[in-house]
């Protein structure tokens, strides 16, 4: 499978092409470029997918395939840096939703984009971070994950700072970065620690067979945990990080400044799953040495789910509550995978958190583009000038509907099948753990209800725009709101089909916690549950937000207290701004700038403060007067001579 | 007595060559440290010049008699003195053109 290594090289040279040749090209070729380069990519996956399904099954059991490493950085004999390529299941799976994903945003991005300033740099940074993401999945070692996990947080940040000239669109990409950064400091001593004491950074050695690398730090504690266990929750730190749990979530909301394609890509379908991806790359470790921690991880989701879920209840902006959505979605992979157990039936967690994460994926893609869609229609991402679309935009209602039944987990599509198996899995772990995401997956199908009927249903787009005087007046187009043209349409229809037909795929024999065969049954009880409490949702969402009524103005003014919060994230933000600029800036960043100023800085003036001084004491003796001069040398010559001849 | 018997009847001592040097040498540092023109402070400089040659020959005559190093060391300071003379020369004039001057006190110009 050596043809693998062609699977990064390519976009790394489609990113280092575009990205030279920027201003040589047309926006179109660029684009065409870049697209082209992603199919190629993305039938090189598939073609990936299909050998390593087909052959590389020993005995029943999927086996992990390194088709190409290289010693990077070598420190020492002990310490080396090795980049390579492994593929396991999990991998494949990562490399087909990247590369699907990220074909369908390309193609979407040529009509999309079209006509924005710097349309070839933004296609060359989607390649740079297909590359980034593509290179994380398929790390060998964790170190290598860091490399390219820390390259995704940049092109994340290129991508959402990408209308530059926005100060808005600056402050969020600045934020992501530094969250995600912040995170990654934890990250990065986790994996200090856990290599220290395992003497290894190697994924086949941390999650083989025999972990014996695990027996020195055994015995190490600190402040009542094992080392390994502090190693194992700082590297979740990372991860949650990146994924957006709970407390560090702030900044995915923002990150829906970027162009809506960039969202669908890197903020619903592929970077924000890499923590949930890292914690199943390191699930043996997690589950065999430090099963603590992986119950903390399971709290910590389904805290996440809820609390995100009820803030995606209130938000207005499309996009915004297609953001908690998202922190809510990727809390139940985490939670799935908290719960998980490792083999057999045990492992239903796990298998389910992958399924979730692959079905996920397209279905959320899919609703971002469709959100796209609707906003390059109506110029707006706000509700309120939304309303009455399905006449006019008939393939993005159809497709978005589709995805909201997927996420709401109805059946036959995709969601129902993977969410099903998370609410089984949760109900085996503790049935409180069950019925909260039972809870949480009503309120999902809810705010999706709302989001879908408020942007297609409702009162009459026209009716809005004439009663608000907004809308497409304002920006000069005397049309009303028409469909997306094809490049647009054909991602909608193609993630849409995949939505309706992912959910038959067998997923657990491809993919499970020991590479064994699993065979999904759904749990009757689990599944109805859950399609009944889904339907009672959209039942209560359609009352309220088909016609245009009083009751959610009502439910806001009952609840105004819980309303008021949610609809300000519960002031997570402003909590962080006052840890940030109340203590943190003040105990610590202040003294150290005075003490920058007032100490570093003003040694360094003071040596030139006293040459300055100095110099302007003896510039008189350079009178330019040649005989001065003469007086001088003589004086001094005879001067010298004397002290000779006395000592 | 005895000595200026021995200094007017001998061959001349080296001492009588360094006396002549040395006087030579202080007139000309004197003239180059208070005459106003170029030209005389270029003229002090050839006095100074031509006081060091006195003394490579005479020490040359006294050490190492047969020997001729010295006297070469002179021809050579002679050339290169003659060369010396006409650059010198040739920036006074340019001074001379640029300010109608050959004071050396008026050429502070470059001091900044």
């Amino acid at each position: 499978m050596q043809y693998t290594i062609l699977i990064l090289v390519l976009p790394l040279l489609s990113f280092i092409f575009l990205g030279l040749m920027d201003s040589k090209f047309k926006p179109k070729t660029a684009g065409l470029i870049g697209t082209i380069v992603l199919g190629i990519i993305t039938a090189l996956s598939y073609y990936t997918a299909f050998e390593y399904f087909t052959m590389y099954k020993v005995e029943g059991v999927y086996q992990k395939v390194i088709p190409f490493e290289m010693e990077w950085l070598r420190f020492t004999d002990l310490l080396s840096i090795k980049l390579g390529i492994l593929i396991d299941a999990i991998s494949v799976m990562m490399l087909v939703v990247i590369s699907t994903v990220s074909f369908m945003v390309n193609l979407y991005s040529l009509s999309y984009m079209d006509g924005e300033k710097g349309f070839q740099r933004y296609y060359a940074f989607l390649s740079l971070f297909t590359f980034s993401m593509l290179g994380l999945v398929v790390a060998t070692n964790i170190f290598q994950m860091y490399i390219f996990w820390e390259l995704v947080g940049v092109s994340s940040f290129l991508l959402i700072g990408f209308y530059y000239s926005k100060p808005s669109a600056v402050a969020a990409a600045k934020k992501a970065f530094i969250v995600t950064r912040f995170a990654d400091m934890f990250f990065l001593i986790g994996i200090l620690v856990l290599s220290f004491y395992t003497k290894t950074f190697d994924f086949g050695v941390l999650t083989g067979e025999n972990p014996i690398v695990f027996a020195a730090g055994a015995g190490a504690t600190f402040m009542g945990f094992s080392v390994l266990s502090w190693a194992m929750a700082l590297i979740f730190i990372g991860g949650a990080g990146k994924s957006a749990m709970f407390p560090l979530q702030i900044w995915l909301p923002d990150a829906m400044e970027g162009p809506t394609p960039v969202s669908a890509l890197i903020h619903a379908a592929t970077m924000v799953v890499a923590g949930v991806f890292l914690v199943a790359r390191l699930f043996p470790v997690y589950y065999f040495q430090t099963p603590e921690v992986l119950h903390g991880i399971a709290y910590v989701g389904a805290f996440t789910a809820l609390f995100a879920a009820v803030i995606a209840c209130v938000q207005t902006d499309i996009k915004r509550v297609l953001a908690f959505s998202t922190i809510s979605q990727i809390a139940f992979m985490m939670v799935a995978l908290g719960v998980s157990g490792y083999e057999g039936h045990e492992g239903t967690g796990y298998m389910a958190s992958m399924f979730h994460l692959f079905t996920h994926a397209m279905f959320k893609a899919l609703l971002f583009l469709g959100a796209g869609s609707v906003i390059h229609a109506v110029h707006s991402n706000e509700m309120k000038d939304m309303g009455g679309l399905r006449k006019y935009m008939p393939i993005t209602n159809w497709t978005f509907l589709i995805a909201c039944l997927a996420i709401a987990g109805i059946p036959p599509f995709s969601g129902f099948f993977s969410k099903d198996e998370i609410l089984a899995a949760s109900f085996e772990f503790s049935p409180l753990i069950g019925w909260l995401m039972t809870f949480i997956a009503a309120l999902t199908a809810f705010y999706m209800f709302r989001l879908y009927y408020n942007i297609f249903w409702g009162k009459d787009y026209a009716v809005k725009a004439a009663a608000h005087g907004h809308g497409h007046d304002d920006h000069g187009h005397g049309h009303t709101p028409h469909e997306s043209p094809f490049a647009m349409a054909f991602p909608l229809v193609f993630l849409a089909a995949v939505t309706c037909v992912a959910g038959f795929i067998p997923f657990g024999e491809f993919v499970s916690a020991t590479g064994a065969d699993y065979h999904i049954h759904i749990d009757m009880k689990v599944a109805i549950t859950s399609v009944v409490v889904a339907l009672i949702s959209i039942s209560v969402a359609t009352i309220m937000y088909r016609k245009p009524s009083t009751t959610p103005d009502k439910l806001a003014a009952s609840f105004s207290g819980l309303f008021k919060a949610a609809s300000n994230r519960f002031y997570i933000d402003e909590v962080y701004l006052f840890i940030t600029r109340k203590i943190v800036f003040n105990s610590i960043s202040r003294p150290i700038a005075w003490f920058d100023r007032h100490v570093i800085d003003a040694t360094m003036d003071g040596f030139a403060n006293t040459t300055q001084w100095v110099s302007i004491r003896i510039k008189s003796f350079q009178s330019g007067q040649i005989q001065q001069y003469a007086y001088v040398f003589l004086f001094g010559t005879l001067l010298i001579a004397a002290l000779i001849l006395i000592f | 007595m005895e000595f200026l018997t021995s200094f007017f009847s001998g061959p001349v001592p080296v001492e009588a060559y360094l006396a002549v040097s040395l006087i030579m040498f202080f007139a000309g540092v004197y003239g180059f440290l208070t005459r106003k023109s170029m030209l005389m402070i270029l003229v002090s400089i050839e006095l100074m010049l031509n006081a060091a040659d006195i003394n490579f020959v005479a020490f040359n005559r006294y050490l190492y008699p047969g020997q001729f190093e010295g006297f070469y060391f002179t021809l050579f300071t002679i050339a290169i003195a003659a060369c010396e003379t006409a650059v010198a020369i040739a920036i006074i004039i340019n001074i001379y053109r640029n300010l109608t001057s050959v004071e050396v006190g008026n050429l502070d110009q470059m001091k900044e």
